[in-house]
């Protein structure tokens, strides 16, 4: 007998581990709409098979509440029994010994406050609240719910024109969505449960890349209904599209000199080309849109003469102010907000940057933008300074890796407290207080408080500010728009109660969002507009779906987009990604589960032909 | 054309044909479960599963459709073990009561597992419990449902009323009422089109054969049956009896020995709609201020309880006059009471119909005209009436024919072509015609109305004027036609719409063969009939004028308001799920 061993991992434990991992994917790829007290009996089972059995709460408590869990799934439970799973599940929280135990309790006790209503129905109705409304799960995920197994279809065949068509059915921005779309539909991909999620924004890129310009469907016969829509960003040109397929008359009121909305003006042109942006917008007005651009309203118009002059109004206006930090020293020169930066850069005023320090506030998406941007300008050090961690920044994690491959500084756990300048009034250093990661907020995201460390200046040339954008909501508030938390208080068919014929959508109701979001939005306002307008009008597409593959589909990895050189992409505003090859976008599509025809797709919900 | 072997055997079949249709055109009939062309290709019950060759996994012959060089296995002991495994798996969820279920001997699921020789089960047995009204007409059994999803598809795309929809996720799942609904609380239409396309006896009509037999086992009761257009076509279905043996007298036959006191007809009752129904289309026609067009026929229960659910504010535009099966319910309790000189509460009425609708409309609370609790008493479907022939071991091939008594039983042509689609608008147009012009039209002047399914409209000349009628059937296509009528895209002045496709030859009453179409069949049966009778039109039937000299004065008259038309807003149906688009975001 030696005295020490090695430990080496024996096949069944090798096996459990692989097991692991293909129980985390299949997690991922659980689908929207499951019975929640299913799914919470099932992850208590899990739970109780991890307990080591010492300890009486957890050995056999948790087993008695799965037991439970099952009486109410089989109709044998009774009202009461929910009262016995919260008492058993609280005692097993406070006294089990180790979180095996009492977090298995936490999550039954989640279950019970989160769907008490669906526990209520088991007990009495004998059924379930929840069905699967839509069973493809890109589909389910995609706000604008385009045909995503369709179009992944077309392209393996490569029919990349038919696929534009497609898409354009739900979403008049394939372009743009191709590039900077950020892809919830790959989010519970089936194919997960296989191996990896498709690339279904690199697959689209392929077929935006390929597919020249597509023509847009004719017009339906002119209705002699006038719609203007204020915004021309991706909410209002969607809505724009759609109404003006309808056969309604168009017209768009832009406050700045060019279209897009934040995909121009928030979006810098090394992640959406302009002229790639202008082949989706030309498609849209192709149908006949008219545009008023550098109107604004409140100031050019006002909301009141436009409902004298139109049948319905869409406001999308986006959500374009900056937002303050609140801090000393804010105002002083050299201080710009992300929105003021991006803004310049979309109407091609690009400011000098060089051998200039830059810090910018922030860990979203717009701080990446502002970040990477600076250093496009020529800056001489880009500094984001945030007050978590790396990994807690809502900014996508390719974002935040470019930004540092491009030789930009993360300075993360420090809270702004001062803007330092200097006698002209110039920002000269932003001042910031060290922060400590500390306990989980409601939100599930770690909170920083303060750490016994001393304040730190960090000297610098300008400081740019990307916390966040309000909206400029007073033209729209001063005629009586409701206004809720800073945003518009419209419906979820965008309409706005007691304002007739006055609809909004997009980031002024939500608060800042994403282009699909907005697109979205659009959609539902161009359908419930239509109907206002006393039409019911139909938004189809004739493009047949190749059959599904019968092959085999073992597992394969998944093609990741390429990136040009850091090196080469920092010093320019030229398109930053690499799209697939031909090779690549063929072995990807051939991935796709097609969810629209296998298992559920081909019952109910595979396909929307229609809205 | 596509070149492939299955089991060793070249097939050459057209682009697009499935691998099921290509095995069964050389012989080899993989069996299927939840496969219904055109309705439900959803490959839910992986029982007709094939081996491909290349191929790892097996994939169903239902919803594949062949490829240039295929090689397919149908029998591969791969596939053997997976369809032999489905088919023990879904045994374990179903009851297997097949001794005492309706369907046993007609049972898709029974067939597959006897032919596969299936006699014990390795799995513990899970059946779900049942929980249903005995009392609603349609009755669902869960302990026998397989989940094939067959009724919630032909709810959906045939009759578009979506009633029922799957419920629950997971290991639960189940079919059920849709919306969360409870059926009583549902818009179904009862037209039993779920129950002619169950596969198994999870669904089927509430059974009143006891009843019947109760009240046959009264001395004190008189028992009078009437037996509904479409049964005769259908009734010998699944007895031991030629089809050309199974005559209208053989029925009556059959139905006397039974012990019915009186075999009538409820074709008698059909020429008696014709004339109130007739004489209400004319008299609409005549005074156009006082009424809005279209008038609906009224006879379907199905259309009826349809359109008070979908369209409530059409429910005016019903015809007042009662269905058939209602008048002949009213006269027999009256008219034919006086004639026998009985008591009307010691008739009892019973009536046969290819239709589970009927049963909700004999108990409505208004359809009692006659003093009685209701006109009709019971009423049975026609897969009822063979339950009711095999335990009474009538055999009726042995049964000399008999006639229908006298005089609810006499009937016109156009009486008994209300079974099929368009006939009750051929058989009105004919009387129509007559009573406009005093003369009669050629008997076929109308047999545009004879389409076999979906739905058609015609222009007619009627008193130098122009009317314009629609017939549907099948309630997608109703509602196709309401749509139309509703935006006001079309004008009908007369319209005639059945629940079931093809009409009543086609009703959810009627018996029922795993994946065939039948009402186009029965309803050349049907107009046989008419060609060969001796009265063409309902306003010549010998009885029925007897009836209105005698008895009833002339049609729409105080008497024959008073037994004969209803009042349609006298009761309520469930209204519409108020159904949020489907395709909301």
């Amino acid at each position: 007998m030696s005295r020490l061993q090695v430990i080496t991992p024996n096949t069944a434990q090798m096996v459990i581990e692989s097991l692991y991992r293909d129980l985390e994917r299949r997690i991922v790829a659980s689908p929207p709409g499951l019975c929640p007290v299913d799914m919470a009996a099932s992850f208590l089972k899990l739970c109780h098979a991890q307990t080591c059995g010492k300890c009486v709460p957890c050995r056999v408590g948790l087993g008695q509440i799965s037991q439970l869990l099952d009486d109410v799934l089989e109709g044998r439970a009774d009202l009461e029994t929910i009262g016995l799973i919260e008492k058993t599940a609280l005692v097993v929280r406070d006294s089990a010994d180790c979180a095996i135990g009492y977090e298995a309790a936490n999550m039954v006790l989640k279950g019970i406050h989160g769907f008490g209503d669906d526990y209520i129905e088991h007990i009495e109705k004998h059924r379930c609240l929840y069905s699967l409304d839509q069973p493809v799960p890109c589909v389910a995920l995609c706000p604008a719910k385009v045909d995503i197994p369709g179009y992944i279809a077309l392209a393996a065949q490569g029919r990349y024109a038919d696929a534009v068509r497609l898409i354009r059915k739900d979403n008049p921005f394939p372009t743009a969505c191709a590039l900077v779309c950020e892809h919830p539909c790959e989010a519970r991909c089936r194919r997960n449960m296989i191996d990896t999620s498709i690339n279904i924004r690199g697959l689209k890129r392929y077929v935006a890349d390929h597919a020249g310009v597509v023509a847009v469907p004719a017009c339906a016969p002119a209705t002699g209904k006038r719609v203007a829509i204020i915004g021309g960003g991706p909410g209002g040109l969607s809505a724009a599209y759609y109404l003006a397929l309808m056969g309604h008359t168009v017209e768009v009121y832009e406050k700045r000199s060019e279209l897009g909305g934040m995909l121009r003006y928030g979006i810098p042109s090394y992640r959406l080309p302009r002229e790639r942006l202008q082949e989706d917008i030309d498609a849209i007005l192709s149908t006949g849109v008219t545009v008023h651009k550098n109107v604004e309203i409140g100031k050019d118009i006002t909301l009141f003469e436009l409902t004298q002059q139109f049948d319905c109004i869409y406001i999308a206006i986006g959500a374009h102010a900056d937002k303050k930090i609140g801090i000393k020293g804010e105002e002083s020169k050299g201080v710009v907000s992300a929105v003021e930066l991006l803004r310049g850069i979309g109407d091609g005023v690009m400011p000098d940057f060089t051998g200039k320090d830059i810090v910018v506030v922030g860990g979203g998406n717009v701080a990446m933008d502002c970040t990477r941007s600076a250093k496009r300008l020529g800056a001489k050090s880009v500094t984001c300074v945030y007050r978590r961690r790396k990994e807690d920044m809502t900014a996508l994690v390719e974002e935040v890796e470019g930004a540092i491959a491009e030789g930009c500084e993360m300075l993360c756990l420090q809270a702004p407290v001062e803007i330092e300048s200097d006698e002209e009034g110039n920002a000269a250093a932003l001042w910031v207080q060290p922060q400590i990661i500390s306990s989980i907020g409601a939100d599930g995201r770690p909170r920083p408080r303060q750490a016994s460390l001393p304040m730190q200046r960090i000297p610098c040339d300008m400081v740019i500010v990307a916390i966040g954008q309000g909206i400029e909501i007073a033209p729209f508030e001063e005629y009586g728009v409701p206004v809720r938390r800073g945003v518009i208080d419209a419906m979820d068919s965008s309409g706005i109660e007691n304002f007739s014929g006055i609809f909004a959508g997009g980031d002024c109701v939500t608060g800042p969002a994403t282009a699909i979001r907005a697109i979205a939005a659009g959609k539902v306002a161009a359908a419930n507009i239509d109907e206002y307008l006393g039409f019911h009008h139909d938004i189809t597409v004739d493009v047949e779906i190749p059959a599904p593959r019968l092959d085999d589909r073992p597992p394969c990895g998944r093609v990741n987009l390429k990136e040009r050189p850091a090196n080469e992409r920092q010093n320019d505003f030229e398109m930053m990604e690499l799209g697939m090859t031909e090779e690549e976008a063929v072995q990807e599509a051939h991935r796709c589960l097609r969810c629209d025809h296998f298992g559920y797709g081909v019952f109910k919900g595979g396909r929307m032909n229609k809205w | 054309m596509v070149n492939l072997k299955i089991d060793s055997i070249d097939v050459c079949v057209e682009e697009n044909t499935t691998i099921l249709d290509a095995a069964r055109s050389v012989g080899i009939l993989i069996p299927s479960l939840c496969y219904l062309r055109g309705i439900n290709e959803i490959g839910a019950c992986r029982v007709c599963v094939v081996e491909i060759q290349g191929l790892e996994r097996l994939v169903p012959a239902c919803n594949n459709v062949v490829k240039e060089g295929m090689v397919v296995y149908t029998n591969s002991p791969k596939v053997r073990k997976a369809r032999r495994t489905n088919v023990e798996l879904l045994l374990s969820q179903h009851d297997c009561q097949c001794a005492a279920c309706v369907k046993s001997g007609n049972c898709s699921l029974q067939k597959v597992a006897n032919d596969l020789g299936i006699l014990t089960l390795p799995y513990e047995k899970k059946v779900p419990e049942t929980r249903w009204s005995r009392k609603f007409p349609l009755f669902r059994d869960a302990a026998k449902c397989i989940k094939c999803m067959r009724c919630i598809q032909i709810c959906d795309k045939v009759q578009s009323l979506n009633v029922w929809d799957v419920e629950g996720t997971g290991s639960r799942t189940t079919v059920d009422v849709s919306f969360h609904r409870n059926i009583a609380n549902a818009d179904c239409s009862l037209c039993g089109q779920c129950i002619t396309h169950c596969p198994t006896g999870a669904l089927r009509e509430r059974d009143d054969t006891q009843k019947v037999f109760d009240a046959l086992a009264d001395p004190d009761v008189i028992t009078v049956v009437q037996v509904a257009p479409a049964v005769r076509t259908a009734w010998a279905e699944f007895l031991d009896i030629a089809p050309e043996q199974a005559t209208e007298g053989r029925l009556a036959a059959t139905l006397r020995r039974i012990g019915f006191d009186y075999v009538f007809d409820t074709n008698f009752a059909a020429d008696l709609t014709i004339m109130e129904e007739g004489s209400e289309l004319l008299e609409h026609i005549k005074n156009p201020k006082d009424f809005s067009f279209p008038m609906f026929t009224s006879c379907c229960p199905g259309w009826v309880r349809f359109l008070k659910s979908q369209y409530p504010e059409m429910t005016g535009h019903l015809s007042t006059a009662k269905s058939p099966q209602q008048m002949f319910g009213a006269i027999a309790k009256t008219y034919f009471a006086k004639l026998i000189g009985a008591e009307p509460s010691k008739i009892y009425c019973v009536s046969i119909m290819p239709c589970v609708a009927k049963k909700h409309e004999c108990a409505l609370p208004n359809m009692n005209d006659t003093g009685c609790e209701r006109d009709v008493d019971v009423v049975i479907t026609t897969r009822e009436l063979i339950r009711m022939i095999r335990s009474e071991h009538i055999s009726p091939q042995l049964l000399p024919e008999e006639a229908f008594d006298s005089p609810l039983g006499e009937y016109s042509g156009a009486g008994v072509i209300f079974g099929a689609t368009g006939g009750v608008m051929e058989a009105a147009l004919r009387t129509a015609y007559f009573l406009a012009t005093g003369r009669n039209p050629y008997p076929d002047q109308f047999a545009f109305a004879r389409i076999k399914e979906g739905w058609a409209e015609q222009e007619v000349e009627l008193l130098g004027n122009t009317y314009k009628v629609a017939i549907a059937s099948g309630l997608g296509n109703a509602r196709a036609l309401m749509e139309k009528i509703s935006r006001g895209e079309e004008q009908y002045h007369f319209v005639e719409i059945m629940a079931c496709p093809g009409g009543c030859a086609g009703g959810g009453g009627q018996p029922i063969h795993d994946g065939q179409e039948l009402a186009v069949s029965r309803a050349k049966m049907l107009y046989a009939l008419d060609q060969n009778s001796k009265i063409r039109f309902s306003h010549e039937n010998p009885e029925i004028k007897w009836m209105y000299d005698n008895f009833l004065g002339a049609p729409l008259s105080h008497k024959a308001h008073e037994l004969l038309h209803t009042d349609h807003f006298a009761w309520q149906m469930p209204q519409k799920e108020q159904v949020v688009r489907k395709n909301q975001l």
